[in-house]
């Protein structure tokens, strides 16, 4: 008798009494939060933190030792000369890559998708493969093509044709003809693949429908391709609009931090410039406080502008 | 299905943006460590970007470690590339830590790094001593409020580089180019008679224009800092400059768009042009990356803007600093001076570097006399003509907008001026606007 009342009160202790800690582990309650923590954390320090003390930094003046805050006077400086030659270049950069970067991808995917072409995963491939590049390396090898001199590979292929040579770095139009088109070459690959996944989802039905109600291969794609792959449309714009905003590299490598009439300078660069080269950090983050303005109204406009925020 | 691309669309987008410094290299290009490893000395570390320098501290280094035998130093000697060392120096010291013992600062950034609550140790009891024996202009750049921070590596007299080659075969003898009247009277000469111009002008960079102009006792700001980048001698000397290339035809834009891109030191050691207006210590660059020109290349004074005007300006420099965040601020200071200040310093700027040294008392010692590659490719009178050019050296006035000029001229001024042949005066004017505007009161 004694025995069982031992027993008793030892399950007792073992099933009325969890500790707290296996109360936390077997919580449903606890468990999704902890789950989502390491995006939570790493959204709190690396975004939300860094982006808080930059709007803080945009009205300070910061000096070794001396940091004081200065009002409204960083923004009030902002409006120079080079800032909108920043804004204008960054500006035409993002509609010209937008374009660039959308239409011909599309296309070429709609190419590759198609059986009839031989070589497919060879082309797949090789059209990625830019993307794996490091620009810094990509940047040298475009200089070396577009060097001023006559033997440089594309002052050679120009005179071939029995044009003049240019000295492509010095020029606002050639400038952003280097810059768009070492950005395109080297996204081209990642958009052509995002376009071939859609593509592949895209129901063969619709095209049998289509085939049925006699279209051509044209109608099919612009009836049947393209409302198929508006989402995926959507989402390569929108990457792109945030991404040629936020360019940087494309100019560094071409000019490292200083263009001649600053045809390459971009936002970004204009922030590395003031904020980080003339040691002007709150500058910098008012700039950088703008930029995120701009993306951020650009970003939404759009996505209202084309019903992605409407329902299906 | 809208939803789900949306939400795929903020992933590459964040994972992007958290690799915005792709390609970046935070590793230097080059570590070296010097002196003893034995676990008893004293570490410390330098930054520079410019490899050359590191061999001052080498040798120097070696001397400390022979005099000091109880306070041993091991030098852990890192180079970066230019943008990266200043940058991460400047963080460093902004946010208080990670910055080395010592490091290199060049002239045009270091004003910025005076902002604010200067970071450095001072060095004013190894300058000061040795003022009687120096060029104390060349202390001064590096100094604010009487404290002296920063230790030149040279004196920089800019001096005009012949190639005596071209220059005989168009005739011209160069000992009778005294005003920059007859420079370009002898660059008609030059332009006539053979197949090379007789200058370049630079646009990406700002040696030769500032050298013309402090020649002049002009600067981009006065004493007190206020900026003059627009004042009369600078704008006439930018429109002679235009002029060279447009109106007499004797200069053309430097190929590469300075004295120091790899497409120079190509079209120079072919002959592109018969002359280049640099500092002394680009002598380096000639022994170094133009060997077609040994025996072919003589130094003379710059003309002069009038009869007995300065023949020369201090250009360029890159002054060493003690950084407040060592440990061993007596130390570091005491090797710096072993590097920088000491005759034996001197000796080795001239015998490892070939800049001009800043101290006088070496100038005729043995070691500097004695015959070096130097003397081979330019002939052995380099110290009589600095001497003869030392007393005529201005000072130069930086401030913490001096980077922001240096900006303005590399991409604005000289583009529009030297490229584009706009007006030479709206193009200061617009500058110096867009240096006041962008300037912090």
């Amino acid at each position: 008798m004694e025995k069982t009342t031992e027993i008793k009160t030892k399950q007792d202790r073992l099933y009325t009494k969890p500790s707290l800690w296996s109360k936390i582990k077997t919580s449903k309650r606890i468990a999704p939060y902890v789950f989502v923590s390491p995006f939570i954390i790493s959204f709190l320090v690396l975004f939300l933190y860094p982006m808080i003390q930059a709007f803080i930094m945009s009205f300070q003046s910061i000096l070794p030792g001396q940091v004081t805050f200065v009002g409204l006077s960083n923004y009030e400086r902002l409006l120079t000369p080079n800032f909108y030659t920043a804004l204008q270049n960054t500006t035409i950069y993002v509609i010209l890559t937008v374009i660039i970067l959308v239409v011909i991808p599309l296309i070429l995917a709609t190419f590759l998708n198609s059986r009839l072409l031989k070589f497919r995963n060879l082309f797949r491939a090789s059209l990625f493969l830019p993307a794996l590049t490091s620009v810094i390396v990509a940047g040298v090898i475009f200089r070396m093509i577009f060097a001023e001199s006559d033997a440089a590979v594309a002052n050679a292929t120009l005179e071939f044709f029995g044009f003049e040579p240019l000295e492509w770095r010095y020029g606002s139009v050639t400038a952003m003809f280097l810059m768009v088109t070492l950005a395109s070459w080297r996204w081209m690959g990642v958009n052509v693949l995002y376009f071939l996944a859609a593509l592949q989802n895209v129901s063969e039905e619709l095209y049998e429908a289509a085939d049925i109600d006699g279209a051509t291969a044209i109608q099919k794609f612009f009836y049947v391709t393209l409302p198929s792959l508006k989402p995926v449309i959507i989402f390569v714009s929108t990457i792109s609009i945030i991404n040629g905003f936020r360019m940087f590299e494309e100019s560094f490598v071409f000019w490292e931090t200083s263009s001649p009439g600053n045809i390459g300078l971009t936002i970004v660069g204009y922030i590395y410039q003031e904020g980080i080269s003339q040691n002007d950090l709150g500058f910098g983050a008012a700039i950088g406080v703008v930029l995120l303005l701009i993306i951020f109204i650009i970003t939404i406009l759009q996505l209202k502008f084309v019903g992605a925020f409407k329902d299906d | 299905m809208n939803r789900i691309y949306l939400g795929l669309a903020i992933i590459p987008a964040l994972v992007l943006a958290a690799c915005g410094g792709d390609g970046e290299e935070e590793d230097p290009e080059d570590t070296e460590v010097f002196g003893t490893d034995d676990g008893e000395a004293t570490e410390l570390t330098y930054w520079t970007f410019q490899q050359l320098h590191i061999d001052l501290f080498e040798s120097a280094v070696d001397r400390w470690n022979e005099e000091n035998p109880d306070d041993q130093v091991t030098l852990v000697a890192e180079v970066f590339p230019y943008d990266q060392m200043h940058n991460n120096l400047r963080l460093a010291l902004q946010s208080g830590e990670g910055a080395p013992d010592i490091a290199d600062i060049e002239i045009s950034e270091f004003g910025t790094f005076l902002e604010g609550e200067p970071q450095f140790e001072s060095m004013n009891e190894y300058v000061e001593p040795i003022f009687d024996d120096a060029v104390e202009e060349r202390f001064e750049i590096y100094a604010q409020d009487g404290e002296y921070y920063g230790t030149p590596y040279h004196i920089g007299a800019t001096v005009m580089y012949y190639n005596t080659e071209i220059m005989d075969e168009a005739g011209v003898d160069i000992d009778s180019i005294e005003t920059w009247d007859d420079y370009v009277e002898a660059g008609q000469q030059v332009v006539n008679n053979t197949d090379s111009m007789m200058a370049t002008v630079e646009t990406e960079d700002d040696f030769g224009y500032w050298a013309m102009v402090s020649q002049q006792g002009s600067d981009f700001f006065d004493e007190n800092g206020d900026l003059t980048l627009d004042n009369g001698i600078n704008i006439s000397t930018l429109q002679f400059l235009q002029d060279m290339v447009y109106e007499h035809e004797i200069a053309e834009p430097a190929p590469g768009g300075e004295h120091h891109a790899e497409e120079f030191y190509g079209y120079m050691n072919d002959g592109g042009a018969a002359s280049v207006l640099m500092p002394m210590w680009y002598m380096g660059r000639f022994t170094d990356y133009m060997e077609d020109l040994e025996g072919k290349i003589e130094i003379r004074p710059m003309p002069t803007w009038e009869e007995g005007g300065n023949r020369t300006a201090g250009m360029g420099g890159t002054g060493t600093v003690v950084t407040n965040q060592t440990e061993n601020p007596e130390l570091a200071k005491g090797l710096m001076s072993e590097a920088k200040i000491s005759e034996e310093a001197n000796i080795a700027l001239w015998t490892d570097l070939g800049f001009d040294p800043p101290r006088y008392s070496v100038w005729d010692s043995e070691e500097v006399l004695e015959d070096n590659q130097f003397y081979q490719f330019f002939g052995d009178d380099i110290f009589d003509l600095l001497a003869e050019l030392t007393d005529e050296v201005e000072a130069l006035n930086v401030t913490p907008d001096t980077a922001s000029v240096a900006n303005e001229l590399n991409t604005n001024v000289f583009n529009e001026a030297i490229r584009n042949e706009g007006d030479p005066e709206r193009a200061l004017n617009d500058a110096a606007e867009a240096v006041r505007s962008g300037a912090t009161d």
